[in-house]
Formats: structure tokens, sequence, C-alpha cells
């Protein structure tokens, strides 16, 4: 279930960036945000090691999990002499949002923030999300009436993403 | 095959238009530096929408010898149906595409006549190179000449910072 879907320029600011739970969207910006620092350590990893692997799809970024924790009630108990408070926890809900990225050959980098709280998304379908995204982005960059480093305010990609919102959830 | 000969015919009309809408307005000197320029910015634009869609699914390059290696072979395909003849480096950021038989020269003649009116019809694909570099990462100053049709080298100088 994809939430958040970002566009990154070669120069790191967002392209394009959208999350589907409105209320939440400054902490998916910071998501992102904190995301591009990875990406950036395994590009340049990725130069320095092995020249053979040079995949572009970079997979998973890395797992966070959010916990939420809401205290139902307290118990105190005596035990003589020391009295311990329990603090008796219920309702963990555990968000577990992955990302994941994929740079292109010219350093425009997409990011994917995914809800698997449900259902562990595949390999395969993640990796046809970026192919998607990529065509359109090829698309928007194609237009003569977009000029590279602006924000992408085109109607078909905006389409394109709402629908890979939808359809993963 | 017709389909390269639209793209040729429409590059020459597009010289033309934009020389004779400079010519209009008098003041020769200056304005064939704008023209230029005006053309060589039409090629960078168009080459760094074509760089996205050609290395959509190739993987990433090495270091800037295999970025020319690449614009000499795939993209030179792409565009002009065949490849640069000779690539010469001096492995300092300086390299010399050489093409042989340039698409967009074929049609002038075979040897030194119409010699001076042949860098109006290079300064797009001049731009055309800049725009796929400066996508791929690398900046670069890019000029063409030709000393016998219908063969021409372009020299490709990377700016290093």
């Amino acid at each position: 279930m994809a939430v958040c879907i970002a566009v990154i320029a070669k120069e790191n600011y967002p392209l394009y960036i959208r999350s589907v739970p409105i209320q939440n969207e400054l902490k998916f910006h910071y998501t992102v945000h904190t995301s591009l620092d990875v990406v950036e350590e395994k590009i340049s990893a990725v130069g320095k090691a092995m020249a053979d692997q040079r995949e572009l799809y970079l997979g998973l970024l890395y797992p966070t999990e959010d916990y939420k924790v809401y205290p139902s009630h307290m118990i105190i108990v005596y035990y003589t002499p020391v009295c311990m408070f329990f603090l008796l926890i219920e309702n963990i809900l555990l968000y577990r949002h992955t990302r994941y990225g994929c740079v292109t050959n010219s350093k425009v980098k997409f990011v994917i923030v995914a809800d698997s709280s449900n259902t562990s998304l595949r390999d395969n379908e993640i990796r046809s999300m970026f192919r998607k995204l990529h065509n359109s982005f090829t698309d928007v960059m194609c237009n003569p009436f977009y000029n590279p480093g602006d924000t992408i305010q085109s109607k078909a990609f905006d389409s394109m993403v709402s629908a890979m919102m939808v359809q993963a959830s | 095959m017709a389909d390269d000969v639209l793209f040729e015919f429409l590059h020459m009309e597009m010289v033309y238009h934009i020389y004779k809408d400079q010519a209009s307005r008098g003041e020769m000197d200056k304005d064939r530096a704008t023209c230029v320029s005006t053309l060589e910015g039409m090629g960078f634009r168009v080459g760094q929408g074509l760089i996205e869609r050609f290395t959509k699914d190739s993987p990433s390059f090495k270091d800037d010898l295999d970025v020319m290696k690449f614009i000499c072979k795939d993209f030179w395909i792409n565009v002009f149906r065949k490849q640069i003849d000779n690539l010469r480096t001096n492995h300092q950021g300086t390299y010399v595409l050489q093409d042989n038989k340039f698409a967009l020269l074929t049609q002038f003649s075979n040897g030194k006549q119409y010699l001076e009116e042949a860098p109006k019809y290079l300064a797009y694909s001049c731009g055309l190179v800049r725009g796929a570099l400066s996508n791929l990462g690398m900046d670069c100053v890019v000029t063409a000449e030709v000393s016998l049709m219908p063969s021409c080298k372009f020299q490709v100088v990377i700016q290093k910072i």
C-alpha cells in the first residue's frame, strides 16, 4: 500500500511529492528527506565497490517502525516494601513504513514509502511501480512546455500516481 | 525509409527560419551569434529529453569515458542512424568525436563548397550533445568544426569545477 510517492531532482529538492493520508503529510516529507541520505550512500558505495553491479533500482532502503503506545490504565502494585508502577500497555499500533528507492541515469530519484502492515509487497510489484513512474517521468521530461527543474504539474502524471496509490491499497 | 528525411527537412527549415527572422531586423554581425545560440538552446532542451528516454533501462555509467562511448554509439545511432567513426581523448576532459558522413551535411557538398555555411547547420547538433551530457551530470562546452564536407568533428571539453 503506497502511502507516499516522491520525485526528487538531481540537486536534491523535490519535484513532486504526494501522500495519501493528508493529516500526516509533514511526517512523510521528513521521511522522504531522511531516505535521501541512504540513497546517496548507496549511490556512492556502488561507484567505488563493484563496477559490474550498476543497478538503478536500489531496493529496500530501510524499514522504520513507528510505535504508537496507548496506555490504558495503570496498575499500582504494592510489593512491600517497594511499590512499583506497572503501566499496562494495550493497543500497540505498529506502523511499518518501508521505503524503496530508485535512481535514474540522470540522477533523479524516486522514493516510495509503503505501508506493509497488511501484505508485504513483493519485489516485482515495487519494480513495476518504479518502471511506471519512470515512464511517466520520461513523458513529462519530453513535454516541451516543461522546464527541467520545475515542479511537475502534469495532470497525466497526477492521475498515474493516484492510480498507483489507490490500486496498491 | 523516408522518416530520416523528415527531420533533415525540418532542421533545414528551422535554420532558415531563425536566420530570416534576424536578417529582417538588420544588424547582421551581432545577430549571427544569437542565431547560433538559439539553435544551440533548442538542441540542448531536446538532448535532455532524449537522454531521459534512451537511458531508461540501461545501467548507470562507470565514468566519463563510458558516457562518451554511449553518446558515440547508442545515442548517435538513435538520432542519426549511424555511429561516430572516431573518438579521441586526451584523458584530461577533452574528447573529439569525428563523424565522416554527418547526416545533416551529406546533401550539401562533397568537398569544400559551401564550407562557410556549415557552422549554422551544426549548432543544433552541438546543443543536442551538450544537453545530453548535462542531463548525465557532465557540464561541458561543445564546438564543431568542418574542414571537408560531409565529415565533421565535435569537440567536447568537460568543465571541471
